[in-house]
């Protein structure tokens, strides 16, 4: 008998049982769609985090400096406390920066906190980013001003009290109004717009482009942080490939400034988009490790089901069994045929595990910010475990099936 | 020459069965030859070893002793997928109870044997058809043995048996589950078989009229054959 002829018997197996089928695959249903779930949010993610998450946080070939990691997830207290130490960033440090790389490089400054933006019309809009940067920051994140100019380094170490507006923050304080040359206020004091910045879209739900952007000297610095004090400064270089030495010098120089001896650790911190992916690789490593843990546990349960059922099954079908011994089945052929139900029917459940596993997934992504994607490998991967699980279920009882005596399996009822 | 004449050749067969602490001597010796066109009947009372000596001689299982020819092939020897292979070419199976597999239909039923034999689908299904038109159930390929009569039940049965052109019908109280009328269709068909094709059929049965059908009438008695009759023979005393 041949493989098409025996998965067609055990589909016509499974129609007739319809009900018990769909039971005893439920385990493999369950682990199945909770593997293409779960795989399907974390390889979103990670194309996320790889496309658009890193860059649009820390920039490409960017270095930034900080008094503390942009990303954190220790718990500690005592870390905490350390970080709570260390001094802050401050102008100097930035020029002292620029004095000492020495690869081709810009180097900018930029400081934010969130704050309320009234229009010359009274509109009041909440929790905007108001960023206080030096010019070059345009440069180093690829700001496209759509609208009006940037502000140029003479403005910024003048201190001239100009304002650029993300798109979102422009259409709310102004709509369809041109903003360019009006006036907003941040915590009352005037800042004229003269730009407007392209629509830069959304980072795991949270909108890029409710900014408000100010120069580093203007009175904005005053308003997120206190005085000469700045929150990161931004290091890009101009070839990749100098990313380490720029790293280097900018340690160095900072260890000089801050007094360190050789003995003590960095009271700073130096990030870049590549190290936030090591970062989220050590997360992405976590899960796609644990939770095949997981779901081989609920497989190695819908095996032992599938094999449950499946001896139910040849027990019931003992005459079945003797009546094609008699005809002219050999034990192969016979053992075959159970082994291939048994993969047939995990087969079935892996793939219906599959189609719930995706729409689960589609309604992640219809309902929360969590990029989803669905790899193919993942699905034959799926598969072909629940066709795996159902031949291993299906060894045992198969192999009481093939050594039953035609003369007593025909007597049985 | 001679023994690939016989479709039956069976010499001092033994079978013991072992029941617990005790051994159970089912055959103790039974000498038959069967050839080729003869219509044998098996007869005796129930104990007296009929269905050891029909499994033996139907393959699906191995003397304790003895030897054992079917259709010249020497079947003592051979292991359990040889047999498997025997009954699939050789012998056509006819039980008491049908035996036939509730859910397929008829058409399937009868193809069966051809799947096991290796036989693509569009000849068996073609074969098969032919072989349902033969007993007469042109007309009932499409339905299951629950939608079919006990008589019709045993034609599909019997179509399913002849399918393969075995050199042995071997039935097994072909007519215990039939009334008198269909049982009596059904041996009609056995002799138009017999009488026309030619086909060896071996029938064990414990009633005389079937057996009155047979050209020769074998007697078991307590696993020892104690009557070996041919018809001409009884004509003849």
């Amino acid at each position: 008998m041949g493989i098409g002829e025996a998965v067609r018997l055990a589909l016509a197996q499974i129609r007739t049982q319809k009900l018990k089928s769909f039971f005893s695959v439920v385990g493999v249903i369950i682990g199945v769609m909770f593997l293409i779930t779960v795989v399907s949010v974390v390889e979103g993610m990670n194309r996320y985090v790889e496309e658009d998450f890193a860059n649009a946080v820390f920039g490409i070939n960017t270095l930034t400096v900080s008094r503390t990691p942009e990303i954190n997830m220790t718990g500690d207290p005592d870390v905490w406390r350390e970080y709570r130490r260390r001094p802050r960033l401050r102008f100097d440090d930035a020029d002292a920066i620029r004095s000492s790389v020495r690869v081709p490089a810009i180097v900018g400054v930029t400081s934010g906190s969130s704050g309320n933006l009234v229009s010359s019309s009274g509109v009041e809009i909440e929790n905007v980013r108001l960023v206080a940067a030096s010019s070059e920051l345009f440069r180093i994140r690829n700001y496209d001003v759509v609208k009006g100019r940037a502000f140029t380094a003479p403005e910024d170490r003048l201190g001239v009290a100009v304002i650029v507006l993300g798109w979102e923050a422009a259409d709310k304080l102004f709509g369809t109004l041109d903003p360019v040359g009006r006036t907003v206020k941040a915590r009352g004091l005037p800042f004229r717009v003269i730009g407007v910045l392209e629509k830069q879209g959304s980072l795991l739900g949270m909108s890029l482009d409710n900014y408000a952007i100010a120069p580093a000297h203007s009175a904005m610095s005053r308003i997120v942080n206190p005085h000469n004090v700045v929150d990161n400064i931004l290091v890009r270089v101009d070839d990749e490939r100098d990313m380490d030495r720029a790293g280097l010098d900018i340690e160095a120089t900072m260890r000089v400034r801050h007094r360190l001896r050789p003995t003590q650790a960095n009271d700073f911190a130096i990030d870049t988009a590549e190290e936030s992916l090591s970062f989220w690789t050590r997360i992405r490593r976590i899960l796609l490790v644990a939770f095949p843990g997981l779901v081989a546990i609920a497989l190695v349960v819908g095996g032992i089901v599938i094999m449950n059922i499946m001896l139910v099954s040849v027990t019931e079908r003992t005459r079945e069994i003797g009546i094609r011994k008699a005809i002219g089945a050999r034990r192969h052929d016979i053992h075959a045929q159970v082994l291939i139900e048994s993969a047939t029917l995990s087969g079935l459940g892996a793939a219906i595990g599959i189609g719930i596993g995706v729409g689960l997934a589609q309604i992640v992504r219809a309902v929360s910010p969590l990029p989803t994607a669905i790899a193919p490998v993942w699905m034959i991967t799926s598969v072909l475990l629940g066709v795996g699980v159902g031949v291993l279920a299906g060894i045992y009882p198969a192999a009481r099936a093939a050594r039953l005596d035609p003369v007593v399996a025909l007597r049985a009822e | 020459m001679a023994e690939i004449a016989a479709v039956i050749r069976a010499e001092g067969l033994l079978k013991d069965y072992v029941l617990g602490s005790e051994t159970v001597h089912a055959l103790r010796g039974v000498d038959l030859v069967v050839d080729r066109n003869e219509y044998v009947a098996i007869m005796g009372p129930s104990g007296s070893g009929k269905s050891t000596f029909m499994n033996l001689i139907g393959c699906l299982d191995t003397p304790t002793g003895g030897e054992y020819w079917l259709n010249g092939q020497p079947v003592s020897v051979l292991d359990d997928d040889d047999l498997a292979r025997i009954r699939n070419r050789e012998i056509g199976f006819v039980f008491q109870t049908f035996n036939l597999l509730p859910r397929a239909t008829a058409l399937h039923n009868v193809e069966l044997p051809l799947i096991y034999g290796g036989v693509g689908s569009k000849e068996r299904r073609e074969r098969a058809a032919v072989m349902l038109e033969r007993v007469g159930l042109g007309d009932r390929m499409d339905h299951r043995p629950s939608e079919l009569s006990g008589g019709q039940r045993q034609r599909v049965a019997i179509a399913r048996a002849l399918i393969n052109r075995p050199a042995l019908l071997l039935a097994d109280e072909p007519t215990g589950n039939l009334d008198s009328q269909t049982s009596h269709e059904i041996m009609d068909l056995f002799d138009r078989l017999h009488d026309d094709d030619g086909q060896t059929i071996v029938v064990v049965t414990h009633e005389h009229d079937i057996a009155e059908r047979a050209d020769r009438t074998v007697t078991l008695r307590d696993g020892v054959i104690a009557a070996d009759v041919h018809r001409d023979q009884t004509a003849m005393v």
